[in-house]
């Protein structure tokens, strides 16, 4: 494995192996280091979560970190192109995390570097190391990903975490796939070309919500919107309340790649079933597992 | 072919693109820039007969070989055309075009915010995904692009 840009990239047997070395760091039994490693985090897009996880993830490695979490401090500004950031950072690192609005950013990044890239949000087009994080908390809670009902919830049009999901899970066998979303916001119609499970596609939580064993949902891409008012007439569509909770199956679990809006009541935070969070801790080993497998850790 | 019957005569050197579908014909010198502007030599032929498909189109040009790109371009338009090369009043190859697995540079991606249409260095690419029906696929952004958008794109509609 080389670059992360695309789900496509990734095998099963490769994603299984990230997840069984995802568990050894978060039992912290993994001695390998990344000590002497440089990895640039490039994100001329806003971010929280992946970037935080993704620094917190080298660090704790033993890797430096260099980078920037807003274009607005590189020389973006002053007229630099993608293609020169990209060749300058990548030159002082031995990996490159990019996150970037434009849909393909982090593919044509390879394209200026020789240096690994892992694609961390381009656009609405996907968001490889999210999905890896999803199916890792799936595996950690059910202990397996295939077999079970998936009822993915919202964005699915300009949703990168959703779409990744989408690519992602074809290298499963899931019993089958719910898409609940508006119809102005249901998935294209290229990633329902290659998907290889049985999935339909609904309006209404609630005609699935006994079927799932996870709930997946995802907030509305305000900023991918070019028209605003489509955006306010489609924000409040749907909504996880404790309603919807009483509708789910007991053992079933409900996820949020984050941030959320107001897609999931705060009141379901009280949940069991609410896993969102314990999903966005799981960001740091899992991102451990794949800097590891990308930059060749060495034992301590 | 039956261009001995035709009324349009024959070409000493150059190209003849035949067995192109009826009605594309007149695409074909917009695409490759041959127009009242350029030293093109060119006629057109549409709806001729054709025993194997009814009506076909054909493109004659002059004292021109086409270049690999070129040809590509055709493909996307007329993926069963000829190409003769004609020397000397004789065909001196003949070959069915053919679409590659990847088309590079040809094609502007239909998504706005696809990086090809960001960055000045990001040359567009597009993998086939379907021939028959066409569908190109952007390897950036994996947008779609089908035939109609594809022949829009190109006649410059």
């Amino acid at each position: 494995m080389k670059n992360v840009i695309s789900s496509a990239d990734l095998s099963r047997k490769e994603i299984e192996g990230i997840f069984a070395s995802a568990d050894k760091f978060k039992k912290g039994t993994a001695k390998t280091s990344l000590k002497g490693k440089i990895v640039a985090l490039a994100f001329f897009e806003p971010s929280t979560r992946t970037y935080n996880s993704f620094d917190a993830a080298a660090k704790k490695l033993g890797a430096e970190v260099i980078g920037f979490k807003s274009d607005i401090d590189t020389s973006i500004t002053k007229g630099e192109s993608f293609a020169d950031t990209i060749r300058i950072i990548s030159s002082y690192a031995d990996c490159v995390v990019i996150r970037h609005k434009f849909d393909g950013a982090a593919r044509f990044a390879t394209q200026v570097t020789q240096k690994p890239v892992i694609n961390a949000g381009d656009g609405k087009h996907e968001h490889p190391t999210q999905s890896l994080i999803d199916l890792y908390t799936v595996k950690t809670v059910f202990g397996r990903v295939d077999g079970l009902v998936y009822g993915i919830v919202g964005d699915l049009k300009y949703g990168r975490a959703a779409h990744s999901l989408i690519y992602t899970l074809t290298k499963f066998k899931p019993k089958r796939v719910h898409m609940v979303a508006p119809k102005h916001l249901r998935v294209e119609k290229e990633a329902l070309s290659s998907i290889g499970y049985e999935y339909d596609e609904v309006d209404d939580i609630m005609d699935v919500a006994n079927d799932v064993d996870v709930l997946y949902v995802t907030r509305i891409q305000k900023e991918r919107f070019a028209d605003e008012l489509e955006y306010e007439k489609l924000k409040g569509s749907y909504k996880v309340d404790n309603g919807v909770v009483n509708a789910l199956k007991s053992n079933a679990i409900i996820m949020h790649p984050l941030p959320r809006v107001n897609e999931i009541d705060r009141e379901v935070d009280k949940s069991s079933k609410a896993r969102y969070f314990e999903q966005a801790a799981n960001g740091v080993p899992v991102r451990m597992a794949l800097l590891d497998s990308i930059l060749g850790g060495k034992n301590e | 072919m039956s261009e001995d019957k035709l009324t349009i005569s024959k070409i000493r050197d150059g190209t003849v693109i035949d067995h192109i579908a009826a009605g594309k014909g007149l695409i074909i010198p917009h695409i490759l820039g041959m127009n009242v502007d350029s030293e093109d030599i060119f006629t057109v032929l549409v709806n001729a007969q054709s025993s194997h498909m009814g009506k076909k189109d054909i493109v004659k040009i002059q004292n021109r070989e086409l270049k690999e790109k070129e040809l590509n371009l055709v493909a996307l338009i007329a993926s069963d055309a000829t190409i003769n090369i004609i020397k000397n009043f004789k065909v001196t190859d003949k070959r069915k075009v053919v679409l590659p697995k990847h088309i590079e540079g040809l094609l502007k991606c239909l998504n706005s915010s696809c990086i090809t249409n960001n960055d000045p260095e990001a040359t567009t690419s597009f993998d086939v995904v379907s021939r028959a029906p066409l569908v190109l696929q952007c390897s950036y952004c994996s947008i779609d692009m089908n035939e109609l958008e594809i022949l829009n794109q190109l006649s410059g509609k």
